[in-house]
């Protein structure tokens, strides 16, 4: 039964989760408290088939509980070192929902600096392994923080995963084991199903998230936003969900996450 | 005669020359040989290229004027997402460095491993590093039918790979019995020479079927073995048979703060590394207190 007495944090939780139904028997790769959290809902509930890791080296069927002290009670149902991660990564069995910090209209994202790259205005991360990710597998957005800064008018400053700019994909490049499948934002939910004037991929809006409108979120992003024909109101949790939750993450870590940990239905 | 291939970290570090590449096995803030790395730091030693996975390694070895440049996938320590040396040198333009995707880091290391120039990969195609961070970088086309267009990930040949182990014998048989093994194997197999640390060394390991299992590398690649427990402090050592211990988070934090203060560094150096081994094991509270780090849970 869904409900109305939810957090923004456990609104995104579940709405994180969603990226990876019917997936099959995929890798599923949260980064970050709330997209962690949604991997073992997702597994919990509409997707048992995901494979998820302890968050070091080991494959469990049961999601860890967060904030854990120790490793009692621990099974694994298989090994899952960084060596076979790569496997699974260029074999695309894999899909990452990771946080961008910069993301452009063609779904290039940034992780690595701000500003030039010899002399970083700010460094970031580095490239990680988001080349490697994007070009292999599906991946999808957490972004908590929705604004122009993350989504900027112009290319990213470092382009770190790639895109839907054809200009990147030059002849002989093989484009077809890249998929960008959502991007979540505090705002809204997207996809590439949209066309461009061009006839590729454009982001669209495809749910908002309650109490937001479409205005809101345009204004809040760096390029022009199309509208999905269904557009609706991002699903409530429901009390399953949520109770799931409160189990995966009994320290209420989830309420740290997102600035004033603010009410799910936002006015 | 018997092989002994028993030497100090010093003993190692004497063995190191000014320019060299010089790999570094672990993983962030997870079993870095640093015992040899504060060797290094006491050695006079300079213009090395380093290799790695990089955590507090790089950090310090940039930190102290080592390092003409680096070849990373990150350097990080994890729940301190960047190396604060690191990001300093980054931020002041004055640190020489490829940046790789964290697949194309072990794809190099495996193409030196095999004493091939390249190995093909989709990884790094259609995104900037091409461009701005690494634009030495070439493509190939497949010669077969399907004439696809491949990165060629250029061979890291390393003059030296440093890693850090559970258990080592004096033949230079080696265990690992860490959760995840990261990529010390192709380290090693990348190198013209490795030198290893571990918590344990005996006269000749004799294992069981099982145990033979944890040996990381055959003993032709490993050239130096040096006993040094705690030897990877401040960061991690976890055995899966029980024992070794976790990062050092308050150690961490503190050598973070270091680099946010001027002159931070050389007050490290003070009050860390002006004495030997036992000396610094002693500034960050004894041997046995290293060896009682709880291991993290994430």
């Amino acid at each position: 039964m869904a409900t109305t007495d939810f957090t923004l944090a456990e609104l995104l939780i579940c709405t994180c989760a969603d990226v990876w139904r019917e997936d099959g028997e995929v890798l599923a790769t949260g980064i970050g408290i709330i997209p962690r959290l949604a991997q073992g809902l997702a597994k919990l509930t509409h997707s048992p088939e995901l494979m998820i890791t302890d968050g070091e080296a080991y494959l469990t069927e049961e999601p860890v509980v967060l904030g854990s002290k120790n490793h009692e009670g621990r099974r694994y149902g298989g090994w899952m070192p960084y060596a076979r991660v790569f496997d699974n990564v260029w074999g695309g069995r894999r899909h990452a929902l990771v946080g961008p910090v910069q993301v452009d209209r063609w779904g290039q994202a940034n992780i690595s600096c701000i500003g030039e790259f010899a002399k970083p205005k700010r460094q970031l991360l580095g490239l990680r392994g988001f080349p490697g990710n994007s070009i292999n597998h599906v991946n999808s957005f957490f972004v908590p923080n929705h604004g122009p800064r993350v989504f900027v008018d112009k290319e990213v400053d470092v382009v770190c995963s790639v895109g839907y700019k054809p200009e990147r994909w030059p002849a002989g490049v093989k484009q077809d084991y890249m998929r960008i499948h959502r991007i979540v934002t505090d705002l809204c939910v997207m996809d590439f199903g949209g066309r461009n004037d061009e006839g590729g991929h454009a982001i669209r809006v495809i749910s908002l998230h309650p109490g937001i409108t479409f205005e809101q979120v345009q204004a809040a992003t760096g390029f022009p936003l199309l509208k999905a024909g269904n557009l609706g109101e991002t699903a409530h949790p429901t009390e399953e969900q949520l109770a799931i939750i409160r189990r995966l993450d009994p320290k209420d870590m989830r309420s740290k996450q997102i600035k004033d940990n603010p009410p799910g239905i936002r006015s | 005669m018997a092989l002994n291939k028993e030497l100090s970290a010093k003993d190692i570090v004497a063995q190191l020359r000014d320019g060299m590449t010089i790999g570094i096995g672990g993983w962030g803030p997870r079993r870095k040989p640093m015992a040899i790395v504060r060797e290094i730091l006491r050695s006079d030693l300079k213009d090395l290229t380093l290799v790695g996975y990089g955590g507090t390694d790089m950090g310090m070895l940039a930190a102290a004027g080592k390092v003409k440049k680096l070849i990373y996938a990150f350097v990080s320590l994890d729940f301190i997402p960047l190396e604060p040396f690191f990001r300093k040198a980054r931020e002041a333009g004055t640190l020489q460095g490829i940046e790789l995707d964290e697949g194309q880091l072990h794809w190099g290391l495996r193409a030196a491993a095999m004493r091939i120039p390249f190995l093909p990969t989709r990884v790094g195609l259609g995104t900037d590093q091409l461009t701005k961070v690494y634009p030495e970088l070439r493509t190939v086309t497949s010669p077969y039918d399907d004439g696809e267009v491949l990165l060629a990930v250029p061979a890291i040949k390393l003059d030296v790979a440093l890693l850090h182990v559970h258990k080592a014998d004096r033949l230079g048989n080696v265990r690992l019995y860490a959760p995840d093994p990261f990529f010390d194997e192709l380290f090693a197999r990348a190198a013209d020479r490795s030198y290893v640390s571990c918590e344990e060394l005996v006269d000749r390991i004799d294992g069981d079927e099982i145990d033979a299992r944890f040996n990381l590398v055959e003993r032709n690649l490993v050239n130096g073995v040096a006993l040094t427990p705690g030897g990877a402090h401040p960061t991690s050592n976890v055995s899966i048979q029980g024992g070794g211990y976790g990062w050092d988070a308050a150690h961490l934090k503190r050598y973070c703060a270091a680099a946010e203060e001027d002159g931070g560094w050389q007050r490290y150096v003070e009050e860390f590394l002006r004495g030997d081994e036992a000396a610094y094991q002693q500034a960050v509270g004894g041997a046995d207190a290293i060896l009682k780090l709880p291991r993290q849970v994430f």
